[in-house]
């Protein structure tokens, strides 16, 4: 019973960490949410340069084999830093192939995929509709609409989630494949929807029976651990205004008001890194009680998230609502964590359904 | 990360689950009535080494290397079995422990042993009218005075929210034996013996209509001058030691669940707006939205525990687990008032004493207890802001 991370997965952790504390500063990440046309191309090909991509791919197709705990404690930092970053679809394309793809198709992407050479990204959502998509590859084709793809324009190749459970590859480029920008809020993570009129498309037709389960599960766990890591970076940066900032001659931390707000910020946050890390260990170990636990995290963190997130405008006062506050992203991060694969009404009923009440 | 225990954590739980198989219950010659038969277990559970473990053997306990795995294991298979644990109250919680920490040996041969076994029961006389959450403005007094067989205390002042104060022996008192030294400097650390002349005890009839605390009055009570703990002013840091011994986060988490649970079997067996109330959505999503505070709570327990097993130190989470289970119990009273419908026009029973849904008011109530016993979840989040963030303290400390 040791309900606790590595020697080697803490060390991994503190390395993303020490980067992003040199690449993604404050400075940094507002010059990239101003910005969010571009790709975040030093903090990816840093995340490529200590393995993160190849972290969950199996080693036969050059990645590392490890658990979905090893990534999610990666994403809890990416959050913490509010990184921009393209790994969430990255790493739900990862997924389909690894679940859906047959051998060929495995052999052809995932080695890519792990080094970092082929970026890749998720398409499933329809007109808020994200658990139950309707498109179908007929003839090598696929027509119909997508929303909400991260880091579509800058993907070389696009998972798209089809109906009955089926997963095809579209490639940057193909014939019929209309990219529109969305104006999102949330600039770490731009999205942007599809328009796919006769677009050719690989069906992947490996035998891995449902593949959808652990592709959710994989996205659920990690918008949990992001948000574990935002939402903990809020009571940091609310607790240090505190201290730092003064009214009425002294520091404003001095007055319970505040001290109370912060106390009940913290109360809501240290806890609940738990319920992220047993979310990826079921994942990992007990796979009957994994779709439970990843939607009953990803509700529990991301509804917190956007909760400590407007506190920590309200604990800024006026300069909380500015462009130039970090709270102003951290507050549209945990917008997009809260509804992105669904929202937390969503997944409280799915996991009550899977509580066999 | 493994949630399974090793393998000689497994044979350690298959020893304690072999001796809960040849002792528990007792058997009809360990005694008569049910107290007789908890002593007797209590006595085997002590010699095994699975109760007491941190008290010495001279003192009654079973003197193991200190392991909070086993214990755990121990606490688990124990209350699978509904088993007797360590005698329940204040004494084994605080006296034991400051004993054992402050007290001479005179003290621990006197009262420890008989404190373990249930012989002794303790109160605790701690606040006042005027010193609640300022406990350090106490103004009951001790002054040495010359008795019939030597120096004694003589103890003037009323305590207040003595638990079961009525039942109690012996009580340790939070006195002020030097009046010009600081407000916490003066401050002493004694002992009494209840059936001393001088002593007025008055239970408080609480909310729930029960009586489970007390106030105390003490008009010239004496108590020997050797049975103070400590040096004369140290009572304020005697206190904390106790402070310091009080029960881990770890069991708070596990009622938590258990509350969790039997919350769901009332919605299962109740009707709301119509349908049975498990079936109902708005009940499905409080459950769940309440399931994601209980659960965060069990797993950083995990995770503390863990820590503990592994000496490092847990940080500012330490400082929350009281206000985190309050939390919880406030949550839980505000489904359950709602799932028991009509029965939350009634008073809440005497406890044990009802079958009906009324009895969730008890919990309804209780949590309210909660919330203020052992620091209100103000002075909680007074504590977590200076002493977890470092925040500056307010003037008025």
């Amino acid at each position: 019973m040791e309900f606790l991370l590595s020697e080697e997965q803490l060390e991994i952790q503190d390395t993303v960490k020490r980067f992003l504390d040199k690449h993604c500063p404050s400075t940094a990440l507002h010059s990239y949410f101003d910005d969010p046309a571009q790709l975040p191309e030093a903090i990816w090909q840093g995340l490529v340069e200590m393995g993160v991509p190849a972290l969950i791919v199996p080693e036969a197709f050059g990645g590392m084999g490890m658990t979905l705990l090893d990534l999610a404690i990666i994403a809890e930092v990416l959050g913490q830093a509010a990184a921009p970053n393209p790994l969430l679809g990255h790493t739900l394309a990862t997924q389909a192939l690894i679940y859906a793809g047959s051998p060929a198709q495995q052999e052809k992407w995932l080695p890519k995929l792990a080094s970092g050479e082929c970026l890749a990204s998720f398409a499933t959502a329809e007109s808020g509709n994200w658990l139950a998509p309707s498109l179908s590859c007929v003839n090598g084709n696929i027509t119909g609409q997508k929303q909400h793809v991260p880091h579509a324009e800058h993907a070389q190749l696009i998972v798209v989630a089809l109906a009955g459970g089926r997963y095809a590859l579209i490639e940057q480029g193909a014939t019929g494949l209309e990219i529109s920008a969305e104006n999102v809020a949330d600039r770490t993570r731009p999205l942007a929807s599809l328009n796919l009129n006769d677009c050719p498309a690989e069906l992947l037709d490996g035998d891995c029976g449902n593949a959808a389960e652990p592709i959710l599960n994989t996205a659920l766990v990690l918008l949990a651990a992001d948000s574990f890591g935002g939402a903990a970076q809020c009571v940091d940066m609310a607790v240090d205004y505190a201290k730092t900032r003064e009214q009425f001659g002294q520091p404003i931390g001095k007055f319970q008001a505040l001290k109370h707000q912060l106390a009940n910020m913290a109360v809501d946050v240290e806890p609940m890194r738990g319920l992220y890390w047993h979310a990826a260990y079921a994942f990992d170990q007990e796979p009957e009680t994994a779709s439970r636990q990843a939607a009953l995290a990803k509700a529990h963190l991301s509804d917190r998230f956007l909760h400590v997130a407007r506190e920590t405008v309200q604990a800024h006062g006026g300069i909380g609502y500015t462009w130039e506050c970090d709270a102003q992203i951290f507050i549209k991060r945990a917008l997009f964590n809260y509804t992105f694969m669904g929202n937390a009404g969503l997944h409280r009923k799915r996991a009550a359904d899977l509580a066999d009440w | 990360m493994d949630l399974k225990y090793n393998a000689s954590y497994e044979a350690f739980r298959q020893q304690v689950v072999a001796f809960l198989g040849e002792h528990w219950p007792a058997p009809d010659s360990a005694g008569d009535s049910r107290a007789e038969k908890e002593a007797w277990f209590r006595r085997q559970a002590i010699a095994a080494g699975y109760l007491y473990r941190g008290v010495p053997r001279e003192f009654g306990g079973s003197e193991q290397e200190p392991d909070i795995l086993k214990a755990t294991i121990i606490r688990d298979e124990f209350s699978k079995r509904r088993a007797p644990m360590e005698a329940p109250g204040i004494g084994n919680m605080m006296l034991v422990p400051t004993l054992l920490e402050c007290g001479t040996q005179e003290q621990k041969e006197r009262f420890i042993p008989k404190t373990l076994t249930g012989e002794y029961h303790w109160a605790q006389g701690y606040s006042e009218p005027n010193a609640g959450s300022d406990l350090a403005s106490l103004r009951t007094r001790a002054e040495l005075v010359e008795g019939e067989n030597g120096p004694e205390w003589s103890i003037n002042g009323q305590k207040i929210w003595s638990t079961l104060a009525q039942f109690a022996q012996y009580m340790f008192v939070l006195a002020r034996t030097e009046p010009e030294a600081g407000k916490h400097a003066g401050i002493s650390y004694l002992l009494i013996d209840l059936k001393n002349p001088g002593i007025t005890i008055r239970p408080i009839k609480q909310v729930t209509g029960g009586k489970e605390f007390c106030e105390v009055f003490f008009d010239d009570a004496r108590t020997p001058a050797d049975w103070i703990v400590g040096e004369r002013g140290e009572g304020w840091k005697v206190s904390k030691a106790t402070l310091a011994h009080e029960r881990s986060s770890i069991g708070g988490a596990q009622t938590a669940v258990g509350l969790f649970e039997k919350l769901v079997e009332l919605a299962k067996g109740v009707e709301y707006q119509g349908v049975t109330a498990i079936d109902h959505p708005q009940i499905r999503e409080r459950l769940v939205t309440l399931e994601g505070y209980v659960q965060s709570h069990l797993y950083s327990s995990y995770r503390q525990l863990s820590m503990a097993a592994a000496k490092q130190n847990a940080g500012r989470i330490g400082l929350m687990n009281k206000l985190i289970n309050t939390n919880i119990g406030h949550m839980v009273a505000d489904i359950a008032k709602d799932l028991i419908n009509d029965a939350a026009l009634l008073m809440p029973p005497a406890k044990g004493r009802a079958e009906g849904d009324e009895k969730w008011l008890n919990q309804f109530f209780g949590s309210l207890g909660v919330a203020i016993a052992g620091g209100t979840s103000n002075i909680q989040r007074n504590i977590i802001a200076e002493r977890g963030f470092g925040l500056p303290r307010d003037d008025a400390e």
